[in-house]
């Protein structure tokens, strides 16, 4: 099962949890693993992607240690046992 | 105003929002900032059943949403589905909510918002869940608006008054459109207004207005402050006539008028386009009591020296029996007057940028 790494600051919007352990499904998306996190946490839902279902400009995610903008994107495939981290981007200095 | 009343006034800022409240409209105590790190481009207080305020908020990372309180600002709700929310078929997504606008006191719980994109919602639960206008969202205009300054957005809307289903919003850059139907169907209203940076310098629509507002005694005079141009219109914007004579500059912003008394308004001239600072770097209010046809300067208690704009939503005026009038700049300072604009007194400084200001009497 795949597990999404909740960062603190988005806590507030999945009942604090820090980890979310996914059911395994066939041909597993991050678009699908956050289609099925919509179901239970709009509002995280809303904060990671837009109404388009595009990931926010400013959001990172990344997929086992790869940063998805750089594999397929939110179609990026997603193993069973797979890490999903979500970073904010860092700006300025 | 009688002891148990009490002035809040609310101010978004580019990182958070402050609330302060006062009883004299001089001495005001300040709370600490909501939303810190996240912009605040709207405000609402809305006093037409209780006191609820509302925010159009906005992170660079998480997005935009709305969210209300009912205390004062003690606990917020941000609804589970967002209060304002594209359909995936529209295939857009929000940017901006730059205008909260509460309905008239005839409809209470209808509250407007004018989005970026160019987009109008209407709410009839109190501002919680908004639904797109979709007379405005088809217009076959909308592959010509542009986008002016601060994004494309209507930042201006004008709800019906009672007995009326007209609506009106402003929009950058688009100009002024009319509803007669409540929204359903939608016409640009911007004949006299001038667009100089367009190759017909008296189009249909493209106009770049800044804020339009409607006079206290009739439901058809309008105000609006161009992107150069101050206008007037007494049939619902059908025509505009200019009223900058006695005006310092004609570009700027703010367009405010009084809740009650017929014929007054408030502008905040800025040098522009090119400068965009108050005229010689003196920040003044200038009001109008006859509709336009004089202007007088008002200026005590306000820096003089000065070079931050005051934004279009950043200044608002009260409802008190001395109607207060507000405003903040770009360099963070936010000014209040207890009589009208006679004088000011400042209320805040060394905030961030201040986008919106709204103020209203609560009871306490």
């Amino acid at each position: 099962m795949p597990t999404v790494v909740i960062p603190s600051v988005l806590r507030q919007y999945t009942l604090e949890q820090a980890e979310l352990r996914l059911p395994d499904r066939s041909a597993m998306t991050l678009a699908s693993i956050f289609d099925q996190l919509a179901e239970d946490f709009p509002a995280f839902n809303r904060k990671v992607r837009d109404e388009t279902g595009a990931l926010r400009r400013f959001v990172n995610v990344y997929l086992d240690g790869e940063e998805s903008r750089r594999l397929n994107g939110l179609e990026s495939e997603v193993r069973a046992g797979a890490e999903v981290l979500i970073i904010q981007s860092v700006a300025g200095g | 105003m009688n002891s148990s009343n009490s002035v809040v006034l609310a101010i978004g800022t580019k990182k958070g929002l402050w609330l302060a409240q006062s009883e004299d409209r001089q001495h005001w105590r300040v709370s600490e900032p909501h939303f810190f790190m996240q912009e605040i481009p709207s405000i609402a207080i809305d006093t037409r059943q209780g006191c609820r305020l509302m925010v159009g908020v906005r992170s660079e990372h998480w997005g935009p949403t709305v969210a209300h309180s009912d205390d004062l600002g003690s606990t917020w709700t941000e609804p589970e589905e967002g209060a304002i929310r594209f359909a995936a078929t529209d295939d857009a997504a929000l940017e901006r909510v730059w205008q909260l606008q509460p309905g008239g006191a005839h409809e209470p719980g209808v509250v407007w918002a004018g989005c970026e994109p160019i987009s109008v919602w209407k709410s009839t639960d109190g501002g919680e869940h908004f639904e797109l206008n979709r007379g405005l969202w088809d217009h076959p205009h909308r592959s010509e608006w542009g986008a002016g300054f601060g994004g494309a957005a209507v930042h201006t809307v004008l709800p019906p008054t009672e007995n009326s289903e007209r609506v009106l919003v402003a929009m950058s850059t688009g100009g002024v459109y009319r509803s007669e139907d409540g929204g359903t169907s939608w016409q640009p209203r911007n004949q006299g207004i001038s667009a100089y940076f367009m190759p017909d310098p008296q189009p249909e629509f493209g106009q770049c207005v800044h804020k339009i507002a409607r006079d206290a005694g009739t439901a058809s005079t309008l105000y609006a402050q161009n992107h150069h141009g101050v206008y007037r219109s007494e049939d619902n914007g059908d025509h505009w006539g200019s009223i900058a004579d006695g005006l310092p500059a004609d570009f700027g912003f703010v367009m405010l008028t009084h809740p009650r008394r017929a014929g007054t308004a408030w502008v905040i001239p800025i040098k522009a386009d090119g400068e965009r600072i108050p005229p010689e770097g003196k920040l003044a209010v200038h009001r109008t009591d006859d509709g336009g046809s004089s202007w007088k300067r008002l200026d005590q208690g306000l820096p003089q020296f000065e070079y931050n704009v005051v934004l279009r939503d950043a200044a608002a005026v009260d409802d008190a029996e001395t109607v207060g009038v507000y405003f903040g700049t770009r360099g963070g300072s936010v000014y209040a007057s207890a009589d009208e604009g006679e004088s000011f007194s400042e209320v805040l400084s060394h905030l961030p940028d201040v986008l919106c200001v709204r103020a209203a009497v609560v009871q306490v």
